[in-house]
């Protein structure tokens, strides 16, 4: 063996090509190529810019929780590019597969439905949901940063680490076939010998592993980091939801790292546990990946719930209606989720018995999910309604989430369950959900609070647009899919049987298409707006007329937040405080802050899980002891480290907070009619 | 051990030490109970496995309660609920894999 | 002091006798809880994969009951539990003490009990696999055993290297907040352990041997 271990040149995806010149490997090959130039153009651009020291001083070595969670979601939205394009791909190819081979190998069209799914809910979902946390939750509650924030750090270098290695699997080597949830035995080394189940293994295992860390992280600040007098029951529901998704996440992400564990010892070491023989149980890994895997679920449609809340109530100019209601249902959907995993192998062979109980505790889910429905729209009537972009992706996200929940409530009978098991109605399911419910609540969260990160508003009609296409887009994607599932269609088939499939197809691929151009859209927006920030400055901070803690702030927030940790008496304290016109007042004195200094150590363990990760996908075992004792010896000497914060002096946050407060004191409010036009500065006018 | 707060240092210690004793020889009790039942076989099987699992229990409760000083009063709460809540989540773990993975098994 | 403030955090803690201390230490030792509480749910799993496997997943290979010898697992089991009492002198000498010999002392003892305890097993193994060819490749049963078992001991190696660095912290900033909420931290770990060892040796040895 050589010391790169199996790799060898003949495993670039290149030399697919060379050896096969087919449209399947072409279409490998541009994906690698396009990932390859795409790293290239990211590394001149930034030399040819000098961002370099920026970038490793300001942000990869930054502690700040604004700007790790700034990372995170735009780790999320790189991949969310990636995700968008396979689909487009595979639709493509069933198109053309309708009685014929297509263009895509069966064996190409697995890997991308894997790396799709793969990557949408480790790389795209928990990025976006982790970094939308990261940088709200701590604004919400009046703290200065989160109780740990090396681990945050390491929590997004560790993600990271994992959507690298997925990057990487483009151009070296294959990647899984399995499917997103890679089950075994097909996943044993005795039917996919190779390199691609173990990039799936490592990829994932790192994913999970930061989701841990960050889980246990946000629920500590949320317990213990909260300003004078923010009760449980007096925080934003954003961070209630935020709290229950961190549980979550402590709890559930523990049997997948299990599952992918004994995975890689079946693989490596000729171990026993999901073999077809010598007593392995591979019904067992289908259950300790659902025990993850239904409340992962959860996970990711919780922190959406909170978004909406607020979005609702915010641009409704109203109270949420129902807070109490709200809190205790999303408290009663974080602990059902962990008795309801079985639903997703209904078909495995358990006794009728078994099923109902699961089938039962499903159905169960949807009332707590129901209160929360009627919730909003109560929350709606009356209020002084304002069709800004989030607002609008949340009318949509009631009535399409209302019919994803209504065919979960079908799937949740174990008898319908057969019939459509595996079959496109289930697809249409869950993308019916994580689409509308989580992306768009995601979507939404970024133009709600895309302002107080950045400064400025995104451009509102191009948000519009790219709204719209996303709606029209899922509609025509995934309605169809309904339909398609009930005739038979499969999930996960590279041809279908020529037949009556192709016109409805044709509409998903359509829908498919739209999607990719809503966030074309939504990408020209980001440019448009960053060009033409003056124009959309809202400096005062407050452009929606906000309610919580966060939008007493100057956009974007100085690094250490808040000037003084404020006190509250109830909730929606920043809405009381501009009725009561002391929203701005100046604080009587000022102390000097401590805040993490920053640190090099996150990013070398990231490089190094990296070097453990891509040793163990190539069996170069040299590299895989070199990166634990980095790791290693990277923590150690950090326990070491004396000065782990830095001081900022009080004249210094004196002399910034009345910078902003003088100005935003005497600015003109802006009454919520010019809300989206240019004389929103980000000081509301409040609303009696 | 005293419900209250330690008037002095010393008496804080001799209450620590004596509690630190009390789970030191309880442990020992019970693992000598449980290793002395298997090796006597004095009762049934299934009566056996039902107070092995029993004296697990106790023994695990007495851990956190005299080494890891977790106990019911009101200021200790927090840290009750937690740990609570993470054996219902076990419990549920555990208890639905064993009840799946044995019909499952059954039924083969 | 108030019932309120005197306990901050949960279990072992310093309480009244170093106030600065204990009043940072809150979030600190809160969240090694809740990291510990994640790292028994990964336990528990195993637990649950080895209360099947032990019994579907012999596959002709040897049974629970042919391979374990209760003697070697009540040594183990004697020295681990002891190593949890003195850990908790070692607490107890960073609590009242403040001294730094006792505390040097006791954490020594501990880790030569840890490093005993990890003799044990590992001579334990060997014995499996040699007298039975007891490996982990053999069956599903041994597959799981190992693992969890292993997942264990690698536990326990890693509190041996952490009472390594404390030895060493303690040598070359004595006794400051941050050495003293490493070490409360590393008395939860152990202790934790211990737990989970009982769960190991009554629902893997025991009863693999009752049966």
């Amino acid at each position: 063996m050589t010391p790169f271990g199996l790799l060898d040149w003949s495993d670039l995806v290149f030399a697919g090509f060379l050896r096969d010149p087919s449209v399947n490997e072409a279409v490998a090959s541009a994906a690698g190529a396009f990932a390859v130039l795409g790293a290239v153009a990211a590394l001149v651009v930034l030399t040819v810019k000098g961002w370099w020291r920026p970038l490793w001083s300001g942000w990869l070595t930054s502690l700040d929780h604004k700007r790790i969670g700034i990372m995170y979601v735009v780790l999320g939205l790189v991949m969310f590019a990636r995700a968008i394009a396979e689909a487009s791909v595979m639709r493509a190819q069933q198109m053309a597969a309708l009685g014929e081979p297509g263009f895509l190998s069966a064996e190409h069209f697995g890997q991308l439905f894997t790396t799709h799914g793969t990557i949408m809910i480790f790389f795209v979902a928990m990025p976006l949901l982790t970094g939308i946390i990261n940088f709200v939750m701590p604004l919400q509650i009046g703290a200065r940063d989160v109780t740990f924030p090396l681990v945050n750090a390491v929590s997004l270098a560790l993600t990271a680490a994992g959507a690298a290695l997925l990057m990487v699997s483009l151009v070296v080597g294959r990647f899984s076939t399995g499917g997103w949830s890679g089950y075994p035995p097909f996943t044993g080394a005795a039917f996919s010998p190779g390199e691609g189940v173990d990039y799936w293994i490592w990829a994932v295992t790192l994913s999970s592993l930061g989701s841990t860390l960050t889980g246990m992280n946000f629920a500590v600040t949320i317990y213990k980091e909260r300003c004078p007098g923010m009760h449980l029951f007096r925080m934003p529901l954003f961070t209630w939801t935020a709290l229950c998704t961190s549980i979550l996440m402590i709890f559930a992400m523990a049997p997948l790292t299990v599952a992918t564990l004994m995975l890689a010892l079946d693989r490596y070491a000729g171990f026993h546990f999901f073999t077809a023989g010598s007593g392995g149980d591979m019904m067992n890994y289908a259950n300790l990946f659902w025990l993850f895997g239904h409340p992962e679920v959860y996970i990711l449609i919780l922190p959406a719930f909170g978004v909406w809340s607020e979005v609702f109530s915010t641009f409704s100019g109203k109270t949420l209606y129902g807070y109490t209601s709200l809190v205790i249902a999303t408290m009663c959907i974080a602990v059902l989720s962990f008795t309801v995993w079985l639903h997703h192998f209904f078909t495995m062979g358990q006794a009728a018995s078994i099923n109902a109980v699961f089938g039962v505790a499903t159905m169960l889910i949807g009332v707590p999910t129901g209160v929360k429905v009627y919730d909003w729209l109560l929350t709606m009537v009356r209020g002084r309604i304002r069709f800004r972009v989030p607002l609008i992706l949340g009318c949509y996200f009631l009535a399409t989430f209302v019919i994803g929940g209504l065919t979960g409530v079908l799937l949740a009978n174990p008898t319908v369950d057969y019939g459509t098991h595996n079959s496109l109605f289930l697809v249409a399911h869950f993308h019916n959900m994580l689409i509308p419910g989580l992306l768009f609540g995601m979507f939404a969260a970024i133009h709600f609070w895309f302002p107080k990160a950045f400064g400025f508003r995104l451009h509102e009609g191009l948000g519009v647009l790219s709204a719209f296409l996303w709606m029209g887009g899922f509609l025509c994607a995934f309605m169809p899919l309904y339909a398609l599932g009930l005739m038979g269609g499969m999930r996960r088939m590279a041809q279908l049987p020529e037949g009556p499939f192709g016109p409805l197809l044709a509409v998903a691929l359509l829908g498919a298409l739209m999607i990719a151009a809503g966030f074309a859209v939504f990408v020209l927006q980001l440019w448009w707006s960053v060009r033409h920030r003056d124009r959309l400055a809202v400096p005062h901070g407050d452009p929606w007329d906000g309610r919580t803690l966060e939008w007493a702030l100057p956009a974007p927030p100085p690094e250490w937040n808040f000037a003084v940790l404020p006190e509250v008496d109830r909730r929606d304290p920043f809405d009381a405080a501009k009725l009561a016109g002391i929203a701005y007042a100046l604080p009587d004195r000022y102390e000097d802050i401590e805040m993490p200094a920053n640190s090099a150590v996150a990013p070398a363990l990231g490089a190094a899980a990296f070097a453990v990760a891509f040793g163990l996908v190539w069996h170069i075992w040299w590299l895989v002891a070199f990166g634990l004792a980095a790791a290693l010896a990277a923590i150690v000497a950090r326990s070491f480290v004396t000065e782990t914060t830095r001081t900022i002096p009080a004249a210094h946050v004196r002399q910034v907070t009345e910078g902003w407060r003088s100005i935003a004191r005497v600015a003109t409010p802006c009454p919520r009619r010019a809300e989206a036009t240019g004389a929103n500065r980000g000081r509301a006018r409040p609303q009696q | 051990m005293t419900k209250g707060i330690p008037v002095s240092e010393d008496e804080g210690l001799r209450a620590e030490l004596r509690s630190y004793a009390i789970g030191g020889i309880l442990s020992l009790a019970l693992t000598g109970a449980a290793f002395w039942l298997v090796a006597s076989r004095a009762l049934s099987l299934r009566t056996t496995l039902l107070v092995l699992g029993g004296l697990a229990i106790v023994q695990i409760a007495a851990q956190l309660r005299f080494f890891l000083h977790i106990d019911l009063r009101k200021s200790h709460r927090d840290d009750l609920q937690l740990i609570l809540f993470t054996a219902l989540i076990i419990g549920l773990m555990i208890g639905g894999t064993i009840w799946i993975l044995f019909n499952q098994h059954a039924r083969m | 002091m108030s019932d309120v403030t005197a306990t901050r955090h949960p279990g072992l803690n310093l309480n009244h006798t170093d106030r600065e201390t204990h009043d940072r230490a809150e979030s600190v030792m809160f969240g090694f809880w809740v990291f510990m509480m994640s790292d028994l749910v990964l336990f528990a799993v195993l637990f649950a994969t080895y209360a099947a496997q032990s019994v579907h997943g012999i596959a002709g290979g040897p049974a629970p009951a042919e391979i374990f010898e209760l003697k070697s697992t009540l040594w183990q089991t004697l020295v681990l539990l002891t190593s949890s009492f003195t850990m908790g002198l070692a607490a107890l000498a960073l609590k009242y003490r403040d001294d730094r010999r006792r505390l040097v002392l006791w954490l020594l003892v501990t880790a030569a009990l840890g490093g005993t305890f990890l003799y044990l097993e590992g001579a334990d193994w060997l014995r499996m696999a040699r007298d039975h060819g007891a490996v982990p490749q053999v069956s599903g049963f041994l597959s799981i055993f190992y693992a969890l078992t292993g997942t264990h001991f690698l536990h326990v190696s890693a509190a041996m290297v952490w009472i390594g660095v404390m030895l060493v912290q303690i040598g070359r900033f004595g006794l400051k907040p941050e050495v003293k909420l490493r070490v409360m931290r590393l008395a939860i770990l152990w202790h934790l352990l211990d737990v989970v060892w009982i769960g190991i040796f009554t629902f893997v040895f025991l009863f693999g041997v009752v049966q």
